[in-house]
């Protein structure tokens, strides 16, 4: 019997267009955009000036700050401007701007990297090839490979759900990357000095636990773990909880419960950054839906425009209603494609217009309770939600606003199609912004 | 020229623009909305519906129609009057007036049912602000109001006119009731096999207990109805009626508890929203019915014992709560 949590939701998978579509490597495009801010974190000051030569893996932006990561050319050329450009969450974020100056090979620039790594020459690589967490949360990977040293971690557990409907990236790499992962996670066991090694995997990806496990055949602490294919079941705090059984504290962090949680794509770029020193400018993520005419799975610069790589799958089809950067489930809708792919974009995801119309007419609460039966971190989410409407939100609070991880469980299953996470989130905010008015 | 060109340009531009949606995720949609819910619970009631009408004919067909179309008008009318948009199409109505129906006797004067169509969705739904603020259920709001304005229409002789084999005015709850006061001694379980299949006491949705479970358990399977107040209903009427010497069994089987259980004390509205509230909505439910059953000079007790304890969900949803992912003491 497969492993899992108590609520969630089965949202049909799609995952069967791009499932057996090899990554294929996008051609390198002739200019990127590459916001200074790609993740949770203190922003980047840019270390290039305007009408200066790049070359490819080279740093371009910096910070000071202990939970921040660096930003990189994603290909060589020139900057041709450093200016607030237009990012996924719909805000303008300050920008460089590279163009590529001539055709032809480039050159790339590799980390110096040691033949036996210590833990602090990992942290200080995965910092210097400015990785974050690749499944969407973008959280800079070397904060979260130095927890406090009173909190040891014991075990360490590689992300291979992808419970997001459509999604496919995680999963080409685990059938076509297997050693890489297998290595990552023996890199990060070995930085946090932990003995237990998991990789959990939900069961619709039998040719990903089979390929993986085969790998682990001789490790005596490395262990596969199946999981029940249930949304979401990617989620940290929740794979955890199926895995090891323990509960992460309300509004704590994994390590409080001696685990630490990576996705399966941010532990191959781990490897390859340590082995081979490789800087993280491209990401595999997956463009996929009926609204696309091609879904492909494809290796992509970071900073190229969403048009181009959805010129490079064919194009948008006729009846194309909504184009989502990430999944379906917790992704950002655009309203143009003039956006570039960042470090934590894991896919595009293109639907029609049949499928979203619905959300248009939401009515009122029903009290059905089915958003109580699927919140995985058991909250009463309509109330919460009646609570933010009304302004309300000392008693949304009260009833765990705060708690909510967004996954959007209570939104998909509500009958009635009320914007529960929406009116959720923006409870959320009016909480948080109360509060610091308090301090 | 070049003019037309830019405008159609901007024309191009627009169009391109405007074909996306942004709205907040999830971008996906369960199956499940309010009519889908309402239509499976009717067809749930179906073969129950089926069954009255064949063992009753036209005067069931009469009080079920004129209960629904009663219904269905009142909510559009009251909709109609305060500007609201009309949202008959959602069935919720429907289902109200069909479940009304159910819980009255076959033969009854025709404005019985109009009338109890309009407290129902008037006094019982709308007055609060329509589908989703009502605090009792609509259905048994008309069915009480109808209970104390006009007794003797529902609980009076009607079956004499329409079998010509009923021999006995009483209910089986009556006769129950008779026994425990020492008037007549029989035996309850002779009441097993007809209150199952053929009942035709009481109201029109008591005519078959097997059929109403089959239709209950279909709901629950189907994810509609959660087990748990049917189960905690149930399940203490089935105890408490032991321990207080009843035979179990024919409490469960007699009367509205059945259709109460299944399709009145699960109505979302009316009822606590989370696992726990539920289980002690229905067992708050069970214990009423045999309080009211044994000690009250009512026979039945199923639609105080529910009205009631809608009066104590908001109460029920304001101390149980469920505990938070992760709420462990740091």
């Amino acid at each position: 019997m497969a492993k899992t949590f108590p609520g969630g939701v089965h949202p049909p998978e799609y995952k069967e267009l791009t499932r057996d579509k090899t990554i294929e490597d996008f051609p390198s495009p002739s200019k990127v955009v590459i916001p200074l801010s790609q993740h949770i974190g203190a922003p980047c000051e840019p270390r290039v000036e305007v009408g200066e030569s790049v070359k490819k893996g080279q740093k371009i932006g910096d910070s000071e700050a202990f939970v921040s990561s660096p930003v990189h050319a994603s290909i060589s050329g020139k900057v041709k401007s450093i200016e607030p450009h237009l990012s996924f969450l719909g805000t303008k974020i300050s920008s460089i701007v590279i163009e590529r100056e001539e055709e032809g090979d480039e050159e790339e620039i590799y980390l110096e990297v040691p033949e036996e790594p210590t833990p602090d020459d990992v942290k200080k690589i995965v910092r210097e090839a400015g990785i974050v967490g690749l499944g969407g949360a973008a959280f800079p990977t070397q904060v979260k490979l130095s927890p406090p040293p009173d909190k040891p971690i014991d075990a360490v557990i590689i992300n291979g759900c992808e419970c997001e409907p459509f999604l496919n990236n995680d999963f080409r790499l685990m059938v076509e990357k297997p050693d890489s992962i297998v290595d990552g996670l023996k890199l990060i066991m070995m930085t946090l000095s932990a003995k237990r090694g998991f990789i959990g995997i939900e069961t619709n990806k039998p040719e990903a636990i089979k390929i993986i496990s085969e790998k682990v055949k001789g490790e005596s602490d490395i262990e596969v773990i199946p999981l029940e294919t249930k949304y979401p079941q990617g989620s940290e705090k929740h794979l955890i909880k199926a895995i090891l059984g323990r509960e992460v504290p309300s509004g704590g962090l994994p390590f409080e419960v001696g685990a630490y949680v990576q996705n399966v794509q941010t532990t191959v770029a781990i490897s390859e950054a340590v082995r081979k020193g490789k800087v993280l400018t491209e990401r595999v993520m997956t463009v996929s839906g009926p609204g696309i005419k091609n879904p492909l799975n494809l290796r992509v610069n970071i900073g190229t425009l969403a048009s181009e790589i959805i010129d490079y799958c064919g194009g948008l089809t006729e009846d194309v209603g909504k184009v989502v950067f990430g999944g379906p489930m917790t992704g950002f809708a655009q309203s143009t494609l003039e956006i570039p792919v960042v470090k934590g974009t894991s896919g595009l995801t293109c639907l029609t217009r049949e499928m979203v119309i619905p959300t248009n007419h939401p009515l009122y609460c029903i009290r059905c309770g089915k958003c109580v039966q699927v919140c995985p971190v058991n909250l009463v989410p309509n109330t919460i939600a009646s609570y933010g409407y009304l302004g309300m939100f000392e008693d949304a609070e009260e009833y765990g606003a705060l708690d909510c991880i967004e996954c959007g469980s209570c939104g998909y299953i509500c009958p009635s199609r009320r914007p529960l996470v929406q009116l959720i989130k923006f409870t959320k905010a009016k909480i948080l912004e109360e509060k610091k008015k308090k301090k | 020229m070049s003019e037309e060109k830019k405008r159609e340009g901007e024309k191009k531009k627009e169009e391109k623009l405007s074909r996306f949606i942004v709205s907040a995720p999830p971008h996906l949609r369960g199956p499940e909305d309010v009519s889908r819910i309402m239509l499976l619970v009717i067809l749930a009631l179906l073969p129950v519906t089926v069954e009255a009408v064949a063992m009753f004919g036209i005067f069931a067909v009469q009080t079920i129609l004129l209960c629904i179309i009663s219904s269905v008008v009142t909510e559009a009318v009251i909709q109609k009057i305060r500007g609201l948009p009309i949202t008959i199409d959602d069935y919720s109505a429907v289902l109200t007036g069909l479940l009304l129906a159910l819980c009255l006797p076959p033969k009854v004067p025709f404005w019985i049912p109009i009338i109890g169509g309009i407290v129902a969705i008037g006094l019982g739904k709308q007055v609060f602000g329509g589908l989703g603020f009502n605090i009792f259920n609509p259905a048994l709001v008309g069915r009480a109001f109808l209970l104390m304005s006009w007794a003797n229409h529902l609980t009076g002789d009607w079956y004499k006119t329409v079998r010509v084999d009923a021999v006995s005015g009483a209910t089986p709850l009556f006769v129950a009731k008779q026994l425990r006061a020492g008037l007549v001694n029989v035996d309850l379980s002779q009441f097993y096999k007809p209150l199952l299949l053929a009942n035709p006491y009481g109201s029109m949705g008591e005519v078959s207990a097997l059929l109403i479970t089959l239709g209950g358990l279909f709901l629950i399977v189907m994810g509609i109805i959660d087990w748990k107040i049917p189960a905690g209903y149930i399940g203490t009427t089935f105890l408490l009626s032991w321990l207080l010497g009843g035979d179990p069994i024919f409490y469960i089987l007699a009367g509205g508890m059945l259709f109460g259980a299944f399709y009145m004390a699960t109505d979302y509205v009316t009822t606590p929203i989370t696992g726990k509230g539920r289980l002690f909505f229905g067992i708050g439910c069970g214990l009423v019915t045999v309080l009211i059953r044994f000690y009250s000079n009512f026979p039945e007790a199923v639609t105080y014992s529910i009205l009631f304890m809608n009066a104590c969900t908001p109460l029920i949803d304001i101390y149980i709560k469920p505990k938070k992912f992760g709420a462990v003491v740091k």
